[in-house]
Formats: structure tokens, sequence, C-alpha cells
């Protein structure tokens, strides 16, 4: 594989090569998403509705996400690889869209558990549940992995970031809790694929401008 | 030609003016010796001229692509849990190094690396570390080399390959190299800018 691909290919190894030889993202998340089923599963009433619990299903997707986006550019601030990068890539969005698999991955592995360990503390997940989750998890790399470039170059990053992703992931928690919970999921996983599509073209295009300085 | 041209070039942080009103010119094959205390601008200089940083005022103007310069910064600017050849495999990768197995292993060769090239660089002592980056920043045999203090934590040793590299480079590539040493380059130098 060459050219841009390569560049991407080459960058998304180096980060689950760099996760890999750390263990100190994907355990975390795991971890925590599974601590805080646990915490709603005594928090909400024994007779509360299954709905109530999809609904904090999304809360606990949308703060383990936060956990692997603040470590995200972790490795390339130390020693300011990213500088490096920057200087080396022919097209600086590679740098992002590694990341972004990268992140994608992270979550991936994390939601192998806490699905299921939703399933066993509350309710089975039904296709729909499982499909936004993944078209969720799109938008929450692509545009996390944006803001978490955005923070890593402020000395308040791990305040920032927080403040950025919450808001702009409003539209993935209404999407991905109406199609947990809607009779007709189509409408909400539509809403979700377009929300990916532009905020993967808005952040791909302007990452250069991001690491610019 | 002109491979570095800088009219009243000025870089601010904040409220503080790190470089004021500096003129610049450097011919294709210039060897540029930058000296002056700390806080003088000397790594603002060569971060501006590596396209790290952008002028707050005057104009820069650099004759050579992103992709041929090679920039030496105070920290080795390769990943710490990675080895010495994986570091290089991916900026080999990113820089499109032709044969770039051939050029890691005679630069890890030249640089006494080889031996220690499978090591994690967290591993690695700071005169390693700094070898390392001097790899990085040849690796793909830049144009316009840009070196911050490149003699910084090497031993005697590597002072004197570090030497004979320049000595080589000199003439054949643009060089714009920061020390608070001028003696050491001075031989090789076709101009001195002292800042501060």
């Amino acid at each position: 594989m060459s050219g841009y691909l390569g560049d991407v290919a080459a960058l998304a190894r180096t980060s689950l090569l760099l996760e890999l030889r750390s263990r100190d993202t994907v355990p975390a998340m795991v971890l925590f998403v599974v601590s805080a089923l646990v915490v709603f599963r005594f928090s909400l009433p024994a007779d509360a509705s299954d709905l109530a619990a999809l609904g904090l299903l999304w809360i606990a997707i949308v703060f383990t996400a936060i956990l692997a986006l603040t470590r995200a550019f972790v490795a390339e601030r130390e020693g300011r690889v990213l500088d490096g990068l920057v200087l080396a890539t022919a097209d600086r969005s590679a740098i992002w869209l590694g990341k972004v698999v990268g992140v994608l991955a992270f979550l991936v592995l994390a939601e192998l558990v806490a699905l299921p360990a939703f399933a066993l503390f509350f309710t089975p997940l039904g296709w729909e549940t499982v499909a936004a989750v993944a078209l969720a998890n799109v938008g929450i790399a692509a545009v996390g992995t944006l803001l978490a470039a955005m923070a890593a170059a402020s000395r308040a990053r791990e305040l920032l970031l927080p403040l950025l992703f919450l808001p702009l992931v409003i539209p993935i928690v209404v999407g991905g809790v109406g199609a947990s919970v809607e009779p007709d999921p189509s409408r909400y996983l539509a809403f979700l694929g377009l929300y990916d599509l532009i905020f993967a073209i808005l952040a791909w295009a302007s990452f250069d401008y991001v690491v610019a300085e | 030609m002109t491979a570095i041209r800088a009219r009243a070039l000025e870089r601010r942080f904040g409220e503080k003016r790190v470089l004021a009103g500096l003129d610049l010119d450097v011919p294709a094959g210039g060897f540029v010796a930058v000296t002056g205390p700390n806080g003088s601008g000397k790594s603002t200089l060569l971060a501006l001229l590596a396209g790290l940083l952008t002028p707050t005022g005057g104009e820069l103007e650099i004759a050579v692509e992103r992709a041929e310069v090679g920039y030496l910064a105070h920290e080795p600017l390769v990943y710490r849990e990675l080895s010495a050849l994986e570091n290089l495999e991916l900026y080999g990768r990113l820089y499109r190094v032709p044969e770039r197995r051939e050029r890691i292993g005679m630069l890890l060769e030249r640089y006494g690396l080889w031996e220690a090239r499978h090591e994690r660089v967290s591993a690695y002592s700071r005169g390693m570390a700094q070898r390392l980056a001097l790899c990085r920043t040849l690796l793909h045999d830049p144009r316009l080399v840009l070196l911050d203090e490149p003699y910084s934590a090497l031993d005697a040793d590597g002072a004197r390959l570090l030497d004979a590299e320049l000595a080589a480079l000199a003439g054949e590539r643009t060089l714009v190299v920061s020390t608070h040493d001028p003696e050491r380059v001075r031989p090789l130098a076709t101009e001195e800018l002292t800042l501060g």
C-alpha cells in the first residue's frame, strides 16, 4: 500500500502498536464502562423501564470515548512527535485519519465488553442499537480526534476536550437514543450516518489548520 | 538561487517579541551558523524556517518544499515507545524515501545505533536519542537542513561523526545550524548570524 492510504495505515498501525505496548487506554476504557454500567444498574429503580437503561448506555459510551480521546495524542505530545509528523506527511489529514482508525478500534474493543455487559445487567440489545453504536463510533472518532488534536496544543487539555466534545456529540446521543427506543429506527440511523458524513468531511478538511502551528 | 529570504522577520509569543526585524538571505548550498545567548530566538528562527511556526510580521520565503526540509529540534521528534527502527520505518514511509531499508540501515550503522535498533527509544540515553534524531533528520536526504544545537548531548565520537556529516553536506545542501559553540562550525559556515 502506498500514497495517502499507506500513510494512514502506517499511522494507524503505530497507534495500535503503542497501545499494545503500553496497554493504558483500552483497559481503562473497559474498566470505566463496566463500572459505569454497574453504577447505573444499582442507581435505577427495580421497576425502571428498559428505555431509561438504553439512555444510560449512551451516556456510558460517550464518557468512555472521552477517555480514549484524552489519550489520543499523548504519545505525539511527548517529545513533540506531532511536529515531526506534520513535517513528514505529504497530506496532514493522514495524521487525523490514522488516529481516527486507532480511536475507532479502541471504541470497538471497549464496546465488545460493554454491550454484552449491558445486556447482562439490563436488557438484550436489538440490532438497531448495535447499528446505532457502530455509526456513533464513526462520528465520535471523527469529531473527537480533531478536538483532541486541538486540545493537545493547550495547557488545559484535560478540561478543554470534554468542554468542546460534549456539545458536539449531543446529536449523536439524540440519534443513538432515538434509534434504540423508537419503533422505526431508520430515520435515526440515517441521521447518524449523515452526521458521520458531514463531520468527517469537516474534520478531515480542517485538520491541516488545526495542526498548522 | 536563494534558498531562504527573510525581510523584517518578526515572531511574537503573546506580548513577548522573540525575533524582530531580521533580514536574511541564504543562497542554495549556503551554511549559516546561528549563535546567540539563551532566549535570543535561535530555536524560534529554526522553527519558523521549518514551517512549524508562522511569522507574526515581515516576510519569509523558503524555496524548498516542506518534504525537503530536515529539522532537528531540541526533542528528537520520535515515539519513545517505538524502537529506532520502527520510528525510522514510519518516517521513511511518510517521507517516501526510496530504498528506505538500505538508507535506514546505513544511517543506523553510521551513527552507531545498529546494535540498539530494536530497543525502545525510552531506554536510550540522551546522546543515543540525539543520534537517532540526526538519523531522522537526514533520512530523506533533505535539501534544507535545519539543526538546532545538534552537538548537545553528543559525546566526543558523536560530535566527530556530526562534524564529518556537516562537512559532507556543506556546499551540497543548504544548512542552518544554531549552536553555542560557533568555533565548531565556523570553518564550514559561509555566514554567521548572531541573534540577541
